[in-house]
């Protein structure tokens, strides 16, 4: 393999990893702020052990997400050195601001949380974790800003003479319509993650604890998981709504910025009035959809998502060969080795990440609509199939997010910088002549190799310590460390040690 | 002020900030099995006494390196780009260590088990001690300048990289940290091992004196200006208030001292470097400021930025050390909170 495709590969394999323990840890952080809130208000007990029991969830969480984003900060420069001479002016300004704004942040309060428990006092340590939390979105915010940026780049001009992109207006930047639709997307997709894997566990602890008939049991089912249940439940709902709705703006948009992307979702490759939406291709997709034959499908519903007609003129999609000829004749037949560059991305992918990011939503909503019928009106479920459900759906977020990326970075081929077709179409960058020159193949298979092999152990520690940590179950007996409920002065032993 | 200077010093500003800070977190790490003393069990309470020093304030500290990264892609876009790629291998061995001691700190009391306590220290001893020896390395090429073609791409190869001017400043940057990280725990700590971190100090102080001296001579008469020689004899005086300091266990003032160390060492290289940010060797181009910075919007875009923020970082981090400074010391360590080895291994899979 050569330099670029290394590159790639190391930049898909290390970004999507790192974007496992990313929605979690957006998602639950408020969930987990909103538990202790309710201890602190209604000093009942149970949202005190409910926040100790998933707060130390949330932590396994964030560790792997901080020691993955390291790399991610480096490897711009790293790999993709051509790539980050020409985009630098405009794309290093929001990673700076994330630094600042919502890094440090995020690890100084988190860090008065876990250890301040017998610190501060309860508003200051109730307090930071909602500023954790906040900076986790915060920092959500502005790197999606530099993604948006190169899927539709806004703000910037070409300057000729350094052959790079200078930047215009940071407002334009952080204002970037692709952006406000991509951040509310990404964060619904993160809440939705996390309400699953709350009313995931809950559900399964609910279910577990009623099936055993104790008393005491009954009671911890009734008046613990019973609630967190109903609380992923509703966060799903809610962010489940949003993602939908966002989805459908993000789609709109894609057909005015991207066309490209739009009908390689569909796998289009002549424009058509009244696209339908397939739920099942066959046929062989790279190659070309000659034969491809789409099975039941939603007659207009890609139509919708891009133009918001189902069917009519107005409906009308252009196919991936209408792009590739309008891009060819815009952009020239720029050649990569002696071939020319195909204006089309690789089809089989972007057709089923898409497909799969929407279904893999499916089972949030069977959780969400049978926990609901199985605790209505108080009660508590002993539904083994409720538990087995909760367990079942908790990964399949995690996946629908992969493939939601998977879908915007592929369809974005072979643009890393796409060209903005409604303004500053100077600004483009193809994904070939963004990788590094003065790195040899053989370095970046070597940090390729190294990095797979320590993401792959660390992945089963972290499986192994949520797992195991999810089987403990809240806590039985905590009690209220900080300074206000001790009535002495004397020092303890550390309520949190490592 | 032209902005570019203004950024190239605001850089620097942010690389001290990271190296004063990780430098001590470093030192820590460094200190694992060098500073504990006593049977197994009292062992194993003085290295959680050390972990938990810096518990609370370590990934802040590193927040400054992935800042000063950051503000150098967007300050100086052909810097960044050209640096990283230059060093890629250097980095790639820094950024795994950062890897494992982040993940052993973190998950070294999840599971109360001896043999994964063994084997998280491992990962924080040599997660601490190769980023410690690699940033001198690195810092002491950009001093000595790097072979880079007309087009800024670095072409000198991997092991021009370990010239003996680097590998002195690696051992210093490794003698400085491991100074800086004993000052701490004797800064930080209370009872036997805040003696033995005080003792281990002062003979390090002399060990630093040493070799960082003999790393400033070269490089202030090889690669400097004649005005950084203040920022060379601010060094050599700050590490003889070290050694004086240490020995009348006056804590407080040997740490700002070794602090103060670590600054004028800052201020030394990237003075060095200047007006390049990479300094031609062996007929190559150089890199300068004003070649690899940004715009002037972008600069005043990100001057203004860091204008609002720089100063509120730096007042609600001081406040956490104002937080946790009590000191620690074995009584403070409660009994392990993770679960066994044992039943981790029952709910695989
Ligand atoms: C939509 C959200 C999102 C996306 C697309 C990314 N990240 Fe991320 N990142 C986060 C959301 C996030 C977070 C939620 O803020 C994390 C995850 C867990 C955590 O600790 O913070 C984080 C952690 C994190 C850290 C460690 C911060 C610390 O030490 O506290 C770095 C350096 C990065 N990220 C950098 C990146 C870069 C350079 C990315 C682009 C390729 C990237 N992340 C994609
Ligand atoms: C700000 C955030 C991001 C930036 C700046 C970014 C940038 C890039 C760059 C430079 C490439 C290399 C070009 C290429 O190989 O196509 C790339 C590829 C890729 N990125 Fe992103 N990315 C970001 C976020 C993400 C996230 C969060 C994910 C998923 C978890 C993701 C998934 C991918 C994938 C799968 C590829 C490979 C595409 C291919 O090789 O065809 N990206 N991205
Ligand atoms: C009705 C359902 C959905 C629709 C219509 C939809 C639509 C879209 C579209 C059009 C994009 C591409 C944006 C672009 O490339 O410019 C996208 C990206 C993405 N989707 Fe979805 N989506 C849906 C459901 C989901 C679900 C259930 C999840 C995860 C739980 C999810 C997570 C993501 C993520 C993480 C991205 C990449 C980030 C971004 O570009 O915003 N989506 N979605």
């Amino acid at each position: 393999m050569d330099a670029l495709a290394l590159a790639r590969w190391q930049f898909a394999i290390t970004t999507v990893y790192h974007f496992i323990f990313v929605p979690l840890t957006i998602g639950l952080a408020p969930i987990v702020a909103g538990m202790q809130t309710a201890w602190v208000v209604t000093k009942k007990e149970r949202w005190l052990r409910l926040t100790k029991f998933f707060g130390k969830l949330l932590l396994i969480n964030f560790a792997l997400g901080v020691v993955t984003g390291i790399w991610q900060e480096f490897q711009f420069g790293m790999a993709w050195s051509e790539y980050s001479r020409f985009v630098g002016d405009v794309f290093g300004a929001p990673l700076a601001m994330e630094a600042l704004a919502a890094f440090f942040v995020e690890s100084v309060f988190l860090g008065v949380w876990i250890f301040g428990w017998d610190r501060v006092s309860k508003k200051i340590h109730l307090a930071s974790i909602w500023l954790f939390a906040l900076a986790t979105n915060l920092s959500a915010f502005f790197i999606l800003a530099a993604n948006s940026w190169m899927q539709h780049p806004v703000g910037a001009v070409y300057n000729p003479e350094t052959g790079r992109a200078e930047m215009e207006s940071i407002w334009a930047v952080l204002t970037n319509n692709t952006l406000l639709a991509a951040f509310p997307h990404t964060i619904t997709a993160a809440f939705l993650t996390a309400g699953t894997f709350v009313a995931g566990i809950a559900a399964w602890w609910m279910v577990r604890l009623a099936r055993s008939r104790k008393p005491e049991h009954l009671e911890t089912a009734r008046t613990v998981y019973r609630p967190a249940v109903l609380v992923g439940v509703w966060v799903m709902i809610v962010a489940g709504l949003g993602v939908a709705f966002t989805g459908d703006v993000q789609g709109k948009l894609m057909y005015e910025q991207q066309p490209g992307k739009m009908s390689s979702a569909e796998a289009l490759c002549e424009g058509t009035e009244s696209a339908e939406f397939s739920i099942l291709a066959i046929g062989p997709l790279q190659a070309g959809c000659e034969d491809v034959n789409h099975v039941l499908s939603v007659p207009g519903l890609t139509s919708y998502l891009g133009t918001g007609h189902f069917s009519g003129e107005e409906s009308y999609l252009p196919g991936v060969y209408d792009v590739q000829e309008a891009y060819s004749e815009r952009y020239g037949d720029v050649t990569v080795d002696g071939e020319p560059v195909t204006y089309t991305p690789p089809l089989a992918i972007t057709y089923w990440s898409f497909r799969l990011m929407i279904g893999f939503a499916a089972f949030s909503v069977a959780l969400a609509l049978a926990a609901l019928w199985l605790t209505r009106r108080g009660r508590v479920s002993d539904n083994v199939w409720l538990g087995r459900l909760g367990i079942l759906a908790i990964p399949m977020p995690f996946l629908a997010c992969s493939f939601g990326w998977i879908f915007t970075e592929v369809g974005r081929q072979p643009w890393v910088v796409a060209p903005n077709p409604t303004g500053i179409d100077a600004v483009r960058l193809l994904t070939d002549r963004g990788v590094s020159t003065a790195v040899p193949p053989g370095m970046i298979l070597t940090s390729m190799i190294v990095l797979t092999v320590i993401y792959a152990a660390l992945a089963v520690v972290w499986y192994r310590l949520m797992h195991r940590y999810t089987i403990e179950g809240v806590p039985d007996a905590v009690r209220d460390e900080s300074p206000e409920a001790r009535d002495d002065d004397t020092d303890r032993p550390l309520s949190f040690a490592y | 002020m032209d902005l570019a200077i203004l950024w190239f010093v605001i850089i620097a500003v942010l690389w001290t900030g990271y190296l004063v800070l990780e430098g001590f977190d470093f030192g820590v790490g460094m200190l694992l099995s060098i500073l504990p003393r006593g049977d197994r069990e009292h062992r194993e309470k003085e290295r959680r006494v050390l972990v938990n020093t810096i518990g609370p304030v370590w990934d802040g500290n590193e927040v400054w390196l992935l800042t000063a990264g950051g503000a150098t892609f967007a300050a100086f876009p052909e810097w960044y780009a050209t640096m990283f790629s230059g060093f890629y291998l250097p980095l790639l061995i820094i950024l795994v260590g950062l890897v494992a001691r982040g993940v052993a700190f973190e998950y070294r009391g999840k599971i109360a088990d001896p043999a994964w306590a063994r084997r998280c220290d491992l990962a924080i001893q040599a997660g601490s001690w190769i980023p410690a020896v690699m940033w001198g390395v690195a810092f002491g090429n950009l001093v000595r300048g790097l072979l880079l073609d007309e087009s800024f791409q670095y072409v000198g190869g991997f092991w021009a990289l370990l010239n003996p001017f680097a590998l002195l400043g690696g051992l210093t940057t490794a003698t400085l940290f491991l100074l800086h990280g004993a000052v701490f725990v004797a800064l930080k700590t209370d009872g036997d091992i805040r003696h033995r971190a005080a003792r281990l100090a002062s003979g390090l102080s002399v060990v630093t004196l040493v070799v960082a001296g003999g790393w400033a001579l070269w490089a202030q008469l090889a690669f400097s200006e004649p005005w950084t020689w203040i920022a060379v004899l601010v060094a050599a005086g700050s590490l003889v208030g070290v050694v004086v300091t240490t020995r009348q266990r006056r804590e407080g003032l040997a740490f700002a001292l070794s602090a103060v160390t670590i600054v004028a060492a800052v201020v030394l290289i990237f003075g060095s470097m200047f007006p390049d940010v990479i300094p031609a060797v062996d007929g190559g181009t150089s890199l300068s400021v004003a070649e690899a910075s940004s715009t002037d919007y972008t600069l005043t875009v990100m001057s203004w930025v860091a204008v609002f923020l720089t100063p509120l970082v730096i007042a609600y981090q001081a406040w956490t050390y104002w937080v946790f400074r009590r000191r620690l010391s074995t009584r403070d360590i409660p009994a392990p909170a993770g679960l066994s080895w044992q039943k981790i291994k029952d709910a695989a899979f």
